[in-house]
């Protein structure tokens, strides 16, 4: 691994805290209503399905109530009418780097993009609060037929493999926040993957929230088409401001018979930040669908990647670190629903928690009565730093039937003192050896991760640790 | 040049007293063991030294090539030249023992300098050789699942690479079989020399026959008692420590 291409993929919290003035073309104003949804689908210049689709998000959303019956009541701080929901300088991303606006391409580039697409990434996208400023992906991906675009670009030039797809693995109405992104969703991928066209190298996202009292909706959909493989990474940072800023995106995924989809988050918000994201997929028969994620930053993330597995031999697998500082709370889970037999699912949670961060995690395992043959595996396990840090696990397992089986580990360990003293005694400081054994206990789910992540991940835990001892 | 443990008083946090004014000068070049009956204070003499937060020092110095290191945090005191071979070596899972020992070597370092890769895996696996350690070790988390016999072959290792101005072997012959123990005696032996001073801490003489002292002390109640050649290992052995306690006590009613 050369220093190199650590440097360039650098994405830590200093970094990502600086931001440029606004000079926004396009700004629906603060608040929502429905002339916010005519104004986003006017300037969109948006088909009527998708108008009509928004404005009955929104009803869903108004009648909606907070679900603080179960979750954080942190929720409560975000004022929705202090929001600005629609923000961008241009309606269409630009394929040549040379074309973003200056200050745009600044921040981008002190961010590792797009030099990290020269380094390994087959296609690149980068959305600046609500919309993408540059899009681009390797030409031989094109000519295979592999779509890779906004979404907004993709619901208008492909509608017969997006309206087949949209809103179906995830409907409107499935929680408070993917109906309010239903509402008012822009920018985020559609990635098309042809019949067996396996994309070797990662497709990558990158979401930068420049804007103060703002809300970033994105919307992802991915279809992996039969016998397909694709991996797609997303990363993302905002400056530090005062006030709340809302992200809340809603991510699905289809995996058809035999395809593979792995999706890799690094999220690192500012500590401001609401994370309230909605990410679910369908993987048909024999198929994989992986969600390796990653949460370090935000205020409050809430978060619980989900797979139905609907065809026989389906697999699912989540991977998931958290790490939670003073001020944050990671919410964070897995749901893995069996709807076939002999399918499988994988969940394995670490989540670290330090100061008076606090780490929570909730996981739902569903196996009902008739199916035969599944399986699933779910391990949490959880890390105290300090004797104020704070976990809790809300693990919900129904299995019904006989021919399925269920593991279910979890743990709660502290650093003990008599490691930290044997790290010292050769010659560690005290901080130098927490990083190290936080970084042990995660070291085996970091290794899933793409290299280039990995190191990074590795370097913002060290960031993470400093002064969190002594 | 020494290491020099001057009247040190010290106790396990709001505890008894264990060490009442033991004193000691470990000299470079040389090998000092301490044998004591159980209870003695030899463990508690390792932790003070190299300053385990559970102990506190009630009196004394100890001074390394001069320089007072009580007052130095555990890792200072390292970095400065004290190594513990410790009794019980810690695990410490995820963490593979290559990057731990380039953790701690990096840590020596000044900042901004970086450890060659490439020397560096070359002097580990040269020492590893010696203490017969097979490659696949590298990648294991450090002493995890290890057997008594890998984990103090770890310890010798890292002794090895950090190269330390004084060494503490606290009971490294415990947990061992005879094939074991010579091959980390024999590791041991291959770093004595003019610049290193070790303290060979023990209950038995088994291993003072493969690691032979140049000086034997006997530690009773927290004070040094006796001070002479490798034959007192040899007599505490046959007669055990019952003999000088009688001693003692023949001395202080006399």
């Amino acid at each position: 691994m050369s220093t190199e291409v650590i440097s360039q993929i650098d994405v830590d919290r200093t970094r990502g805290d600086f931001h440029y003035p606004e000079q926004h073309t396009y700004d629906a104003g603060t608040g929502l209503s429905h002339a916010t949804i005519d104004y986003i689908s006017d300037v969109k210049n948006e088909p009527d399905w998708i108008r009509e689709f928004r404005h009955k998000a929104l009803d869903v959303f108004l009648s909606k109530p907070m679900p603080t019956n179960w979750a954080s009541h942190d929720l409560d701080n975000i004022v929705f009418e202090n929001i600005r929901y629609y923000l961008a300088n241009a309606q269409r991303p630009t394929r040549s780097w040379d074309e973003v606006p200056d200050d745009v391409k600044r921040t981008f580039e002190r961010l590792g993009i797009p030099e990290q697409e020269r380094k390994f990434l087959a296609g690149v996208e980068a959305q600046f609060d609500s919309e993408a400023v540059y899009s681009n992906m390797k030409k031989a991906l094109g000519d295979e037929g592999v779509i890779f675009v906004g979404s907004t670009e993709g619901l208008k030039e492909h509608p017969e493999i997006f309206k087949k797809w949209f809103g179906k693995v995830i409907p409107t109405g499935d929680n408070k926040f993917s109906a309010l992104n239903s509402a008012v969703f822009s920018g985020g991928s559609f990635i098309y993957v042809p019949p067996g066209v396996k994309v070797k190298h990662p497709l990558q996202a990158y979401f930068r929230i420049n804007a103060e009292n703002f809300g970033q909706f994105e919307r992802t959909l991915i279809i992996a088409d039969e016998g397909s493989e694709v991996m797609y990474m997303e990363g993302c940072t905002a400056p530090k401001f005062e006030t709340a800023t809302l992200h809340s995106a809603v991510v699905e995924l289809v995996a058809l018979k035999g395809a593979k989809i792995q999706y890799v988050t690094v999220q690192n918000w500012s500590a401001n930040v609401f994370n309230l994201v909605t990410k679910r997929a369908i993987a048909h028969e024999e198929s994989e669908v992986r969600w390796i994620d990653c949460n370090i930053g935000s205020r409050l993330t809430m978060k619980y990647p989900g797979v139905i597995l609907k065809g026989r031999k389906a697999r699912g697998e989540v991977i998931s670190i958290a790490l939670a500082n003073n001020g944050q709370h990671q919410d964070t889970g897995a749901k893995m629903i069996h709807a076939a037999d002999e399918t499988t699912s994988n969940v394995i949670s670490k989540s670290i928690s330090i100061g008076q961060g606090r780490a929570t995690y909730r996981g739902q395992v569903h196996i009902p009565k008739h199916l035969k043959g599944c399986k699933n595996n779910t391990e949490c396990d959880a890390l105290l730093i300090n004797s104020t840090s704070r976990t809790d696990t809300y693990p919900a397992i129904t299995v019904r039937g006989s021919g399925n089986s269920v593991q279910h580990e979890a743990s709660v360990s502290q650093v003990s003192a008599e490691q930290i003293f044997y790290m010292q005694q050769r010659g560690l400081t005290e901080a130098q050896a927490m990083s190290l054994s936080v970084n042990g206990f995660v070291n085996d789910l970091v290794r899933e991760f793409p290299m280039e992540y990995s190191v990074e991940l590795k370097r913002l835990i060290d960031l993470e640790m400093e002064g969190s001892v002594g | 040049m020494s290491l020099v443990i001057k009247n040190l008083h010290a106790r396990v946090l709001g505890g008894q007293e264990i060490l009442r004014g033991l004193n000691l000068e470990i000299e470079k070049g040389r090998v000092h063991a301490i044998m004591g009956p159980n209870g003695s204070g030899k463990s508690t003499l390792s932790k003070v030294i190299s300053g385990h937060p559970d102990y506190e020092v009630t009196g004394g110095e100890v001074l390394l090539d001069g320089v007072d290191i009580l007052g130095l945090e555990p890792d200072e005191r390292a970095r400065t030249g004290l190594f513990l071979a410790f009794q019980y070596p810690v695990e410490i899972p995820g963490v593979s023992n290559a990057n731990f020992i380039r953790a701690a070597l990096q840590a020596r370092l000044k900042e901004g300098e970086e450890l060659d890769a490439v020397d560096y895996y070359g002097d580990l696996y040269k020492e590893m050789d010696k203490l017969e350690i097979p490659r696949g070790f590298t990648a294991r988390s450090v002493n995890e699942g290890f057997s008594g016999g890998e984990k103090k072959r770890n310890e010798v290792l890292q002794m090895a690479m950090l190269k330390p101005s004084y060494a503490i072997l606290d009971e490294t012959d415990s947990g061992l079989d005879i094939d074991a123990l010579k091959i980390v005696a024999a590791g041991v032996n291959a770093q004595r020399g003019s610049n290193i001073g070790m303290l060979v801490i023990t209950h038995y003489q088994r291993l003072l026959d493969y690691i032979t002292p140049d000086v034997v002390h006997v530690l009773v109640g927290g004070r040094i008692v006796r001070t002479a050649g490798p034959e007192l290992a040899h007599e505490l052995e046959s007669k055990g420590y019952d003999w000088i306690k009688e001693d003692l006590a023949d001395a202080a009613t006399a």
